[in-house]
């Protein structure tokens, strides 16, 4: 049994690193058009498959971009898009675990009955079908993403408004004359957010994997915009000859999913939060 | 008038409504009444499930009841506009029986003894600082104390802290619910002690709602018993709770132990202790 003093400060460790690894491919993300040494769409067939040099630190693809230019820009893409989707699914989590939680009633019941109608599907599945039926394209991904994994946060959010709702600091708020809006403000949100945004950590790292997942089956991004998933399946028909193709954006996806998982994991053992949906 | 006026108020809480089973009810008051005087402070004691926190709610406005009034300064709280209401609440306060789930963990002391402050009194920052050390100071803690978070304070402290809330708008009546029931001996003679002094200080009301027969003797002027929702009998000479010839608080009284474990012997209605 480890010890409650020892478990904290690896977990502060593991959330420090973690924390600074997703800092830096932030950074590397909105600074990508400054610290590219190429244009990532910048095709150059005389150079195709080169190996590493000092022009081209991590070589060229078969089509004799930069790889290093468009591993840094398609940073942009993943962090991106899985933050839009961050902030859209829990703000409309947000408001219909509230809407639910608070009302309660049928309300609650067709709202609830609607997430676990989706919730019934594996992600990956539902998320094709919805591509499927509005068309490839990174948008469509995004929305796609975005109608799956807000029923995630509204049943969480529901589910701690509905026993929050009873604790006896609620009630007096209520008797000390505070209106639903602040009481909602000032007891619940800062309550429920705590948990969310680890949730929402754990939910950042599936959401890269998902856009890099349907990208690479063709679904996502659509070429020439550098994205890691299409960059892998690009890379795929040179798996003998030229490996790193695939190993450096598999590299990339493995570096931030994981430390996303370690932010969420650490941060709920410091906040004292279980995971539970 | 009375301050409050409970009228043949009837409550009942139905079973999880669902598509298959028709809803049941079960009743957890009827056709209860009494009434409450202004500066007195009456005991409803009852057992689990007899309905008293039920009946707590519905008095403090926040559970309409199926039948019946609740007048308070003679005013329905369940028809009246929501200014008046507004009126009513601050006049109309609560302490819980669990001090931990009554306050926000996430606030400090001085936020939440401002609370009610911030919704009423519209005071300037230093001079709500300045009320709140003195309300700290009245429920017999310190005004440093009003920097500190939930989780650095004892039980019995944070129960003070929510009497201090309570009190911070100076209400006619506050209704306290099991408020002393989860603290120790000590502690609770202490609040029991607070809540007497703050009673002839304010010309406090109190309803005090409790299990606990000693403690609702020591601070009452009058008691009403409640058992399975219904009122078995009210006192308003409070020592007439010994003598009374109902089972249910035969059985209530009789549980009380005696000072002297010599003197204790298994309690079933048959045998009676003198206070």
């Amino acid at each position: 049994m480890i010890s409650s003093v020892q478990m904290a400060s690896k977990s502060k460790w593991a959330l420090i690193l973690s924390a600074v690894i997703l800092i830096v491919f932030f950074l590397v993300s909105i600074l990508a058009p400054w610290i590219a040494p190429h244009d990532p769409i910048q095709v150059n067939l005389a150079i195709k498959l080169s190996s590493p040099s000092w022009e081209y630190p991590l070589g060229t693809d078969h089509l004799g971009r930069c790889n290093l230019s468009r591993l840094l820009y398609g940073a942009r893409v993943s962090l991106g898009f899985a933050s839009l989707i961050f902030a859209a699914s829990l703000g409309f989590g947000l408001i219909v675990g509230m809407l639910a939680g608070f009302k309660g009633g049928w309300i609650d019941l067709l709202l609830m009955r609607f997430c676990d109608g989706v919730m019934a599907f594996p992600n990956l599945v539902l998320v094709l079908g919805i591509v499927g039926l509005l068309g490839p394209g990174l948008w469509q991904v995004v929305i796609a993403l975005m109608m799956v994994q807000w029923v995630y946060y509204a049943r969480m959010i529901r589910g701690m408004v509905v026993s929050m709702k009873e604790q006896n600091f609620i009630a007096a708020a209520r008797i000390s004359g505070s209106s639903t809006g602040k009481i909602i403000r000032r007891h619940l949100l800062p309550n429920v957010l705590p948990p969310i945004m680890v949730m929402g950590t754990l939910e950042m790292g599936w959401a890269i994997m998902d856009i890099s997942a349907l990208s690479f089956l063709g679904l996502g991004i659509q070429p020439p915009t550098p994205e890691w998933g299409a960059m892998i399946q690009e890379g795929k028909a040179f798996i003998r000859s030229q490996p790193e193709l695939m190993i450096y954006p598999g590299l990339m996806i493995l570096f931030v999913v994981i430390s996303f998982n370690v932010l969420g994991e650490s941060l709920s053992e410091r906040l004292g939060v279980k995971r539970r949906y | 008038m009375s301050l409050l006026e409970v009228k043949k108020v009837t409550h009942a809480y139905g079973s999880l409504r669902s598509f298959w089973r028709p809803q049941t009810e079960a009743e957890v008051l009827s056709d209860v009444s009494f009434s409450i005087e202004q500066g007195t402070c009456m005991g409803l004691i009852g057992t689990s499930g007899a309905g008293k926190s039920t009946l707590g709610k519905v008095i403090l406005g926040l559970e309409k009841p199926k039948k019946g009034q609740v007048l308070f300064q003679g005013e329905d709280l369940y028809t009246m506009n929501s200014q008046m209401r507004r009126q009513v609440r601050r006049n109309l306060q609560v302490v819980f029986q669990d001090s931990y789930s009554s306050v926000n963990p996430r606030l400090t002391a001085e936020k939440i003894i401002g609370e009610p402050l911030e919704n009423y009194e519209r005071l300037s920052a230093s001079e709500q600082k300045r009320t709140i050390g003195q309300l700290l100071e009245q429920v017999g803690l310190r005004a440093e104390d009003m920097k500190k978070f939930p989780g650095q304070f004892s039980g019995g402290q944070l129960q003070r802290i929510s009497i201090a809330r309570a009190i911070a708008l100076k209400p006619k009546m506050i209704v306290l619910d099991e408020s002393v029931s989860s603290l120790d001996m000590v502690n609770q003679t202490n609040i029991l002690k607070l809540l007497d002094e703050l009673k002839d200080q304010y010309g406090l009301s109190y309803l005090f709602i409790t299990h606990d027969i000693r403690a609702a003797y020591s601070i009452s002027d009058t008691l009403t018993v409640l058992e399975k929702g219904r009122i078995v009998e009210t006192y308003y000479d409070k020592d007439e709770i010994f003598t009374s010839p109902q089972p249910a608080v035969k059985n209530l009284v009789a549980s009380i132990l005696p000072e002297h474990p010599r003197n204790r012997t298994i309690a079933n209605g048959k045998h009676f202790v003198q206070v």
